[in-house]
């Protein structure tokens, strides 16, 4: 298999990575022969149907999930050993604010956790929290936000202790669709200031090709890789680039590839 | 204004109905001392006298609030005869038991979320406890540590203690175990301690749920320390206030007494109700 990593050692790198749980009606394979290389600044979207096993897969990049065959590694670690070097920001679907914070003492907690000095606390509350354009915000508390507002917040907490990886479940799949685009837009302005490597997990065909390098298609039953697809956009992404030919084809081979998939089990 | 108009028609029905039934209850003794002297009652002479009797079945509000008031206002602090010093007397055993129950609540709850063998075995326990009724078990408290040399204030706050700990471990382990998957997600990807996951996440989020544990179990330490006085022989205390009352049929001083430890009881809650407003709206989960 080619490897697609950009430059240098892969950030992620699967090889036969495979994943059952065993529930109490028998084991369910979540994933199958996952083999994947993820490199440096790259934009990788994962998309498919409900239980392909993207975010399963997320979550094992991020050690919330073991895999039980295959091999992962995280910046050459295993996904434990890059947890504990807090090699990761993680965005859950909610933004799972504490209520009992403030915005600026929720992006606080990760930088209380790892033991950063006062000082500095307060100096990249301040950056991560204009990163997100939430200047000013910092003494609002969550429920004086709006849902987007609150997930930018929840962005800005997992950008605050500068992992080098982002990884992203869903982070706006609870969004309407104009804060969704807004958000996307600025995301990707952010990835390319921070020059982070992502991981994000989608069901939605135009976010994953607007917003990735390489968009994974994934599908059910067991949840495996069927298509991997490099973008062929250009790095600047104004939103009317969706209008172009180039998205549009991307966008069908995607669809194509979910098709695919479901076909299969049939 | 409007939130009056029903309170005082609740108080009015009930104060109405109290006195009907001082009147009927009472009724009986001055028939039988009218019978003894061979005269007939009118219904004026009735109610006269079942509200004005010395030791009625049923005291008429006016005659417990007058032995309130009395009991508060009428001699010294310091005076035995004081339900402020009584009341002082079961509410300082309240106030240390209810501290002691807390702390072993909370400690007992925080033990049972974090460790698999408390969990298991801890909270049976805690609930067979309840079940025994605290009149069996608080005289042997009383004579057990009487042995070892402890009297007065200690076994009265152990007897509060043992009331008020329940509500509180029910309440914080629910509370303990509020956060949900993600948030606990969240502190395993910045590869929190366990230390930092109760301080950060879990005590925060039970404090709610701890509050209204205190407020039952502040309830519950009152009752522990009046019960805790019953078996002292009536030495000081609202319970030992009940008691003597009945030794000698004093129900004014019984019902002044009950009185005393329900004012003692509203103020407990109303001040934990104050401490809870006061601290969930600085946190910003009161809006």
């Amino acid at each position: 298999m080619k490897d697609t990593a950009g430059h240098g050692a892969p950030v992620i790198e699967a090889r036969g990575v495979g994943l059952t749980f065993q529930t109490n009606d028998g084991p369910v394979v979540a994933l199958k022969d996952v083999n994947l290389s993820i490199g440096k600044g790259e934009f990788v979207s994962f998309i498919g149907p409900s239980g392909c096993g993207k975010t399963t897969f997320l979550r094992a990049v991020a050690a919330l999930e073991h895999p039980t065959e295959g091999t992962l590694t995280v910046n050459g670690m295993t996904p434990d050993a890059a947890r504990q070097a807090r090699a990761y920001g993680y965005v859950f679907q909610a933004a799972g604010l504490y209520p009992w914070r403030t915005i600026a003492g929720n992006v606080r907690l990760p930088l209380e956790i790892m033991g950063f000095s006062r000082a500095e606390q307060e100096e990249r509350i301040e950056r991560v929290l204009s990163l997100v354009d939430l200047q000013g915000f910092g003494r609002k508390f969550p429920w004086q936000l709006s849902g987007g507002m609150q997930q930018r917040a929840s962005i800005a907490r997992a950008l605050a202790f500068d992992a080098d990886i982002l990884l992203m479940d869903e982070p706006f799949g609870a969004l309407d669709e104009i804060v969704r685009d807004r958000l996307n837009e600025e995301l990707l302005k952010l990835w390319a200031r921070t020059e982070k490597t992502i991981g994000f997990v989608t069901h939605s065909i135009p976010e994953a090709v607007y917003l990735s390098t390489k968009i994974v298609v994934m599908s059910p039953r067991p949840g495996r890789i069927t298509d991997v697809i490099e973008s062929t956009l250009p790095k600047e992404r104004p939103l009317d680039i969706r209008d172009s030919r180039a998205f549009i084809e991307i966008a069908h081979r995607v669809r194509e590839g979910l098709r695919h998939g479901h076909g299969d089990e049939v | 204004m409007r939130s009056v108009l029903p309170i005082l028609t609740v108080l009015i029905a009930i104060v109405a109905l109290w006195y009907a039934a001082a009147v009927k209850l009472n009724s009986t003794w001055t028939y039988d001392q009218a019978a003894r002297a061979g005269t007939e009652v009118t219904f004026g002479a009735l109610v006269k006298d079942t509200l004005a009797q010395e030791r009625p079945v049923l005291p008429a509000p006016h005659q417990v609030a007058k032995g309130l008031w009395d009991g508060l206002f009428g001699q010294a602090f310091t005076s035995k005869r004081s339900l402020v010093y009584h009341g002082w007397v079961t509410l300082s055993a309240t106030l240390l038991g209810f501290a002691i129950g807390t702390v072993l609540g909370i400690a007992l709850a925080v033990g049972i979320v974090h460790n698999r063998a408390m969990d298991m075995s801890v909270m049976p326990w805690a609930i067979a406890s309840q079940t025994i009724p605290i009149l069996a078990i608080a005289p042997m408290i009383i004579v057990v540590m009487n042995s070892l040399g402890l009297q007065g204030l200690i076994p009265k706050s152990i007897i509060s203690a043992y009331l008020s700990f329940f509500p509180v471990v029910v309440g914080m382990v629910k509370g303990l175990r509020s956060p949900d998957a993600m948030q606990l997600d969240l502190l395993r990807t910045y590869n929190a301690s366990a230390a930092d996951v109760l301080l950060k996440l879990r005590l925060p989020a039970s404090l709610p749920y701890l509050f209204a544990s205190l407020k039952v179990g502040v309830a519950a330490s009152l009752v522990g320390a009046i019960v805790g006085e019953l078996p002292t022989g009536a030495v000081a205390g609202l319970g030992a206030r009940l008691l003597s009352g009945s030794y000698y049929g004093q129900t004014v001083q019984i019902w002044a007494a009950l009185f005393a430890a329900a004012i003692v009881a509203a103020g407990l809650v109303m001040l934990i109700g104050a401490v809870e407003r006061a601290t969930l709206s600085r946190m910003g989960l009161e809006r």
